[in-house]
């Protein structure tokens, strides 16, 4: 067999007796390693000192980064969906190690546009369909728990920071030949190649890891169903069909809000609980801040969106905005009266961020089926490009404004708070409005039978059931 | 059939532990930086 025919999705069908527990951990290679993005800044100050450049002119590689991971997932999603998990895992392990590898160059070379091109645009490609590649493919061997299912998955995203951020420290202090107190800036390069190396066999452990379900396998006992408040589907909608729908721009609406509101605090962690409490909290407590708040992130991914299995995904996105608005107008009025209170309600705040992300993808199987739920989910992910532009461009104008008015401590940021009060509502009333799909944006079984993987029993909607436990069990 | 039950587990075990050990690592090098905001 041909290396890429062993990528095909016909190749990568379960075979007897694979456990569909296998999926999450090659779901997770995939993400903690992709996750390495949230780590770059560890880099930040070798590579100004490297190029002889502004801290602006580093930061974009990181945007590029994050662009183009909101493109290739949201052009990438169909491919995926006709190609399957394993050759779009592979193609995004390629682009991120090239990535990796091409940046490293440009770093060992001098040149910053190679980093921008290496690690910006081709390994930001990678984190698009490393994103997304996984996600459908749990969906369909979890349509009895997806949301804990993606939360395992997009935990990973978080958590590869984590690891990323303490390697990288790592590999800086043993390739530096520079005294302790200098910037390592010739341990950069070495750096990237050396994780680069790394993530290459981390991300192969998931490729050859995946598996997608056979035709017609669904878990023992599970019927699927549509929900009593009607919003759950058992029919499917085409990624190009669901953009027309409200409920696809209600949804973008949501996780838009969300993230932005996140950014609102994640951007200004660090100063804000020094600015609150100036004579309580030192810069070594700040950073411990900063770390816990990434805690509360990760955690919220996959506590909320398994709590989202059981209470269903309206009632979670209520909590998301509703409690969200909430603990945000308090710590606008009322942060700077308690350490405590200012840190639990941030970090309240960071889980319904981490969860917003690993819940939408298990929303959207709800609405739109499972037929094409990794490329509705790309597209979705736009939001979270958009956000990243408008969180910081929103926080710091409002910030710099006060702060040019003469405003200082926890005033300076009262306005942009309440600005993400008023955020989160517009998110809460988006989320009130979503309504079942209507039958008229399901696909025909004709549309349907043309893709791979789908069966027969999908195209009618039928809760029919299921073969025997060969082909992948519970 | 044990023998391939027991094989399915050990292949569960392992894969869990790969992605496990690294991301355990990850937490608890940042549960230590975090603890800095009580401590420090």
């Amino acid at each position: 067999m041909s290396l890429v025919s062993f990528l095909d999705r016909e190749h990568s069908v379960a075979p007897a007796g694979y456990s569909r527990w296998l999926v999450p951990p090659a779901a997770l290679a995939i993400h903690l390693s992709i996750g390495q993005v949230y780590a770059l800044s560890v880099f930040k100050t070798p590579l100004v000192e490297r190029f002889e450049t502004s801290e602006t002119a580093i930061a974009i590689v990181f945007s590029i980064a994050i662009v183009m991971l909101g493109l290739s997932a949201a052009f990438g999603g169909t491919w995926m969906e006709r190609n399957g998990p394993r050759k779009a895992m592979a193609l995004s392990a390629v682009c991120f190690v090239t990535g990796l590898l091409v940046g490293g160059l440009g770093i060992a070379t001098g040149q910053l546009w190679l980093l921008y091109l290496g690690y910006g645009v081709i390994g930001g490609i990678g984190l698009g369909l490393g994103y997304i590649s996984p996600v459908s493919t749990l969906i369909k061997w979890f349509p009895d728990r997806p949301g804990l299912a993606t939360g395992l998955a997009i935990m990973g995203f978080g958590g590869g920071a984590f690891i990323a951020s303490n390697l990288s420290n790592e590999l800086l202090g043993a390739y530096t030949s520079l005294p302790a107190d200098a910037v390592p800036t010739d341990a950069v390069a070495p750096a990237f190649f050396t994780l680069a190396l790394i993530y290459a066999l981390f991300m192969t452990f998931g490729v050859l890891t995946v598996r997608v379900p056979r035709d017609g396998w669904k878990p023992e006992g599970y019927e699927p169903k549509a929900d009593s408040g009607g919003l759950r589907t058992t029919a499917h909608v085409a990624a190009s069909e669901s953009i027309k729908t409200p409920q696809f721009w209600l949804l973008w609406t949501i996780l838009f809000c969300n993230v932005t509101a996140g950014i609102g605090i994640i951007e200004q962690a660090s100063p804000m609980i020094r600015d609150f409490f100036p004579d309580d909290v030192s810069p070594a407590a700040a950073a411990g801040f900063v770390g816990l708040l990434s805690l509360a992130n990760m955690a919220g991914r996959i506590v909320w969106s398994s709590t989202s299995d059981a209470i269903g995904r309206k009632p979670t996105y209520m909590l998301y905005t509703g409690v969200g608005a909430v603990a945000f107008f308090f710590l606008a009025t009322a942060g700077d009266t308690s350490v405590l209170l200012f840190v639990v309600l941030a970090a309240v705040i960071l889980s319904f961020y981490g969860g917003g992300f690993a819940t939408i993808p298990a929303y959207l199987k709800d609405l739109f089926g499972t037929f094409q739920v990794g490329a509705i989910h790309g597209r979705l992910l736009t939001a979270w490009s958009a956000a990243g532009v408008a969180g910081p461009l929103i926080v710091n104008g409002i910030i710099e404004r006060q702060r040019d008015a003469g405003v200082e401590g926890a005033a300076t940021y009262r306005p942009a708070l309440l600005v993400m009060v008023g955020l989160l509502s517009i998110g809460f009333v988006a989320n009130l409005l979503v309504r079942r799909v209507a039958d008229r944006h399901h696909a025909s079984a004709d549309v349907l039978g043309t893709y791979p993987g789908v069966t027969s029993q999908q195209t009618t909607g039928s809760a029919k059931t299921a073969p025997s436990a060969s082909g992948g069990t519970r | 059939m044990s023998e391939q039950y027991s094989g399915v587990k050990a292949r569960l075990v392992g894969a869990w532990l790969f992605v496990g050990i690294p991301l355990a690592y990850g937490i608890v090098q940042t549960v230590r930086r975090a603890a800095a905001l009580f401590t420090g």
